[in-house]
């Protein structure tokens, strides 16, 4: 069952709105609900986030982003269609339920912190289980809980007014950690603070996510949080969703030029990741072979090197040509494993950006390794460079391994 | 008599009104004049039964706690003014008159203005009811006054009340307005009910504003219980009125004095309920902070 499902949503302003869903579906624009005096600040949106995903809702000013978050926990009504709540119809329920939901389900971080000012901290943080009904003794264990799991141990006692932006939206964020709910709802959560700060909370974001695999409606203007933060991001304009899709996805394959024109300049090194780029070289060698078979394979793959795998296919090594012609000339049986070249091997997941130190240090291609530690593919300098340059129209095509066992 | 326009007999139909009115409800007037009557007179003999010298410290202290200890000083020299003018009884007559109107409008006003914060339409209504309390000259009040509940305190106290309760409901309505808008969407992003946000975010977050409401309110009053004395409402308002009608300028001025001292009294000690977290020197934050201090370092 998804998270959240939302079908069809309509969200527009002004009077008789229901008219404008029936000017939409007809064809109408959004230019021409307005000279009616509407405003159709969300159209036509579907999507669904799955249990303990991070879903971005990206998109400029005005798109629409804070209308659908809204209408998520049932802030403000939808005009028009259906959103579910891990199975349970949030349109057109009756003031308790939606309150229901908001206490058992969906908690929300706010932009500009929306804290209580004349409550400390700890209080803030333990707001949603007061409204609960929880005692105090138990409120505060999991508020500063809660707090401890934002970095806040401890400063339970002060006024928000005493902490600095980026402490504050932690206070934020504990807030809606304590209140024990499944979905966050984070609208901008972070556009208010400076970026230093921000890359800071996003990892931290991450981090949290993984452990409690919370699931994280996300809003955002900035493509390269978006990019960072989601595992799918759904692309918004004009109160429609463009896009929804990976952000390799978005990156690669733009469904039109408002999203291609849109990720023109994003750091496209902290998106894409090792994997993503990896080739498969033309050929790699078993282990168990030796050097002639190696000289055989360098001389068809037009390669100065040649990668070596174990059965399980761990990488063993890279070979070298000149080691190999050596050996082959000393009539050697070993693998002639060079004594000046290392193997540098990265994790598949390892964003573009960090390849370039260790690409710096070795001639050798990098050979990119799965979670088990099994080889995925090789990535020659040549590649890294070019895949930072240019958008790679096409994905990886996954090339036959020759292998040499 | 104008030629080209009849007389509309607005006046006159009011007055009929307020003649019918009495004729039914002469009993609810009588009873509620009593009943003022009785407050502030208690009020008045419980200000009166302290020895002028206890009180005048205790005013003092008040006003360290609340907010300087500079206040505190300029209180006890005013006061100790008024006693020896002997305007001590007459001031604390209408003190007790000022504070029985101030919590009545009060009492009034934040329900009126919650009601008001949440409910445009009411709102809308209330405005020009109120622009009509605050502007029509206050005498006019204590016609109908006098006719309601005869001559005394309970008169007196019914016009100040009228006079005195608009500010209250405004700023109520202004001060839970004007609490951040994300805020309260957090209240209700938690699933909080309307109850506990009024409670715990609007309120306390409008309590600057409404303090500044009630600081008016009791100024207000302060100004009407004066004009009170016309209508027979015992305390420095009497004292203004006979001295005019004696032609005393020395008592005149010293009556006179009297309401000053006490409305600039009231006046500083009201807005220091406002912005509480501004009086650094009041004996009430420097508690606070030792308290906060001990809390810290534990
Ligand atoms: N209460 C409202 N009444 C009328 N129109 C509104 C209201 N709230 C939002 N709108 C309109 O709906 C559209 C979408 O607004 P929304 O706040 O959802 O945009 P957004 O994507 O969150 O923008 P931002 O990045 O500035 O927060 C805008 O055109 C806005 O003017
Ligand atoms: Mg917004």
């Amino acid at each position: 069952m998804s998270a959240i499902q939302a079908n069809g949503l309509y969200k527009i302003f002004g009077r008789r709105a229901t008219r404008g869903v029936a000017m939409l579906e007809a064809g109408a624009s959004r230019d021409d609900l307005r000279k009616d005096g509407l405003t159709a600040a969300v159209i036509d949106a579907s999507f669904e986030v799955d249990p303990g995903e991070i879903f971005v809702v990206m998109g400029l000013s005005g798109s629409g982003k804070s209308t659908l978050i809204r209408m998520v926990n049932g802030l403000w009504e939808s005009t028009a269609g259906e959103l579910e709540i891990y199975g349970e119809k949030l349109t057109k329920s009756s003031d308790a339920t939606l309150r229901r939901i908001r206490r058992e389900k969906v908690s929300m971080v706010f932009q500009h912190f929306a804290l209580l000012p004349h409550r400390t901290v700890g209080e803030n943080a333990a707001y949603g289980l007061e409204i609960k009904g929880l005692n105090r003794t138990e409120r505060e264990a999991r508020a500063n809980e809660a707090l401890a799991m934002v970095g806040l141990e401890g400063w339970g006692g002060m006024l928000p007014g005493e902490l600095s932006g980026g402490m504050r939206q932690r206070v934020g964020l504990a807030r809606a950690l304590a209140a024990g709910t499944d979905i966050l709802l984070m609208d901008e959560a972070f556009s208010a603070l400076d970026p230093l700060i921000k890359r800071d909370m996003q990892d931290q974001l991450v981090d949290l996510q993984r452990r409690l695999e919370k699931t994280i409606l996300f809003i955002t203007h900035d493509l390269n949080e978006a990019m960072r933060l989601g595992d799918r991001i759904a692309m918004m304009r004009d109160g429609r969703i463009e896009q929804i899709g990976t952000a390799e996805e978005i990156l690669n394959n733009p469904a039109n030029d408002y999203v291609a024109q849109f990720t023109q300049d994003v750091d496209r090194t902290r998106v894409l990741t090792a994997a993503q780029i990896a080739e498969q070289p033309a050929s790699v060698l078993g282990a168990e072979q030796g050097p002639r078979a190696a000289h055989r394979l360098l001389r068809e793959s037009h390669n100065s090197w040649l990668v070596v795998l174990h059965h399980d296919r761990t990488p063993a090594g890279v070979l070298w040509e000149d080691d190999v012609a050596q050996a082959v000339r000393d009539g050697s049986n070993a693998l002639p494993w060079s004594d000046t070249h290392e193997m540098p091997v990265v994790a598949h997941d390892t964003p573009i950006a960090d390849l370039f130190t260790q690409a710096a240090q070795h001639l050798s291609p990098l050979i990119v390794v799965d979670d088990a530690g099994r080889f995925q593919g090789v990535i020659p300098r040549v590649t890294l460079l070019t895949a930072v340059g240019r958008p790679r129209a096409d994905a990886p095509a996954p090339a036959p391994a020759g292998a040499g066992g | 008599m104008n030629p080209t326009i009849p007389h509309i007999p607005i006046g006159d139909v009011v007055d009929a009104g307020i003649g019918w009115l009495r004729a039914n409800a002469g009993a609810f007037f009588d009873g509620l004049s009593a009943l003022l009557a009785i407050l502030t007179d208690a009020l008045t003999d419980l200000l009166l039964a302290v020895p002028e010298p206890v009180a005048i410290v205790l005013f003092a202290l008040l006003g360290w706690l609340l907010r300087s200890w500079k206040m505190a000083l300029a209180t006890l020299v005013t006061f100790l003014l008024i006693w020896s003018m002997n305007q001590w009884t007459t001031s604390m007559q209408t003190l007790a008159l000022v504070l029985i109107a101030t919590v009545i409008a009060v009492v009034l006003a934040i329900p009126l203005g919650i009601w008001a914060a949440r409910n445009d339409a009411v709102s809308a209504a209330l405005k020009p009811i109120l622009d009509f309390m605050q502007t029509m000259p206050a005498f006019v009040y204590l016609i109908p006054a006098i006719l309601f509940f005869g001559i005394g305190a309970a008169p007196g106290l019914i016009a100040t009340l009228i006079f005195a309760l608009p500010p209250g409901v405004r700023m109520t309505e202004l001060g839970i307005r004007g609490v951040d808008h994300e805020t309260v969407e957090a209240g209700h992003a938690f699933g909080a009910s309307d109850g506990q946000i009024l409670r715990g975010i609007q309120l306390p977050l409008a309590v600057p504003t409404i303090m500044a409401g009630v600081n008016q309110v009791i100024m207000l009053a302060l100004s009407m219980a004066v004009i009170a004395g016309m209508v027979g409402a015992d305390g420095l308002g009497k004292e203004v009125v006979s001295a005019i009608s004696t032609l005393n300028t020395a008592k005149g001025v010293e009556a006179g004095l009297s309401v000053v001292f006490l409305a600039i009294y009231l006046d500083r000690l009201t807005g220091s309920l406002a912005r509480p977290g501004d009086q650094r020197t009041s004996l009430l934050a420097w508690l606070r902070s030792r308290r906060q201090a001990a809390a810290r370092a534990s």
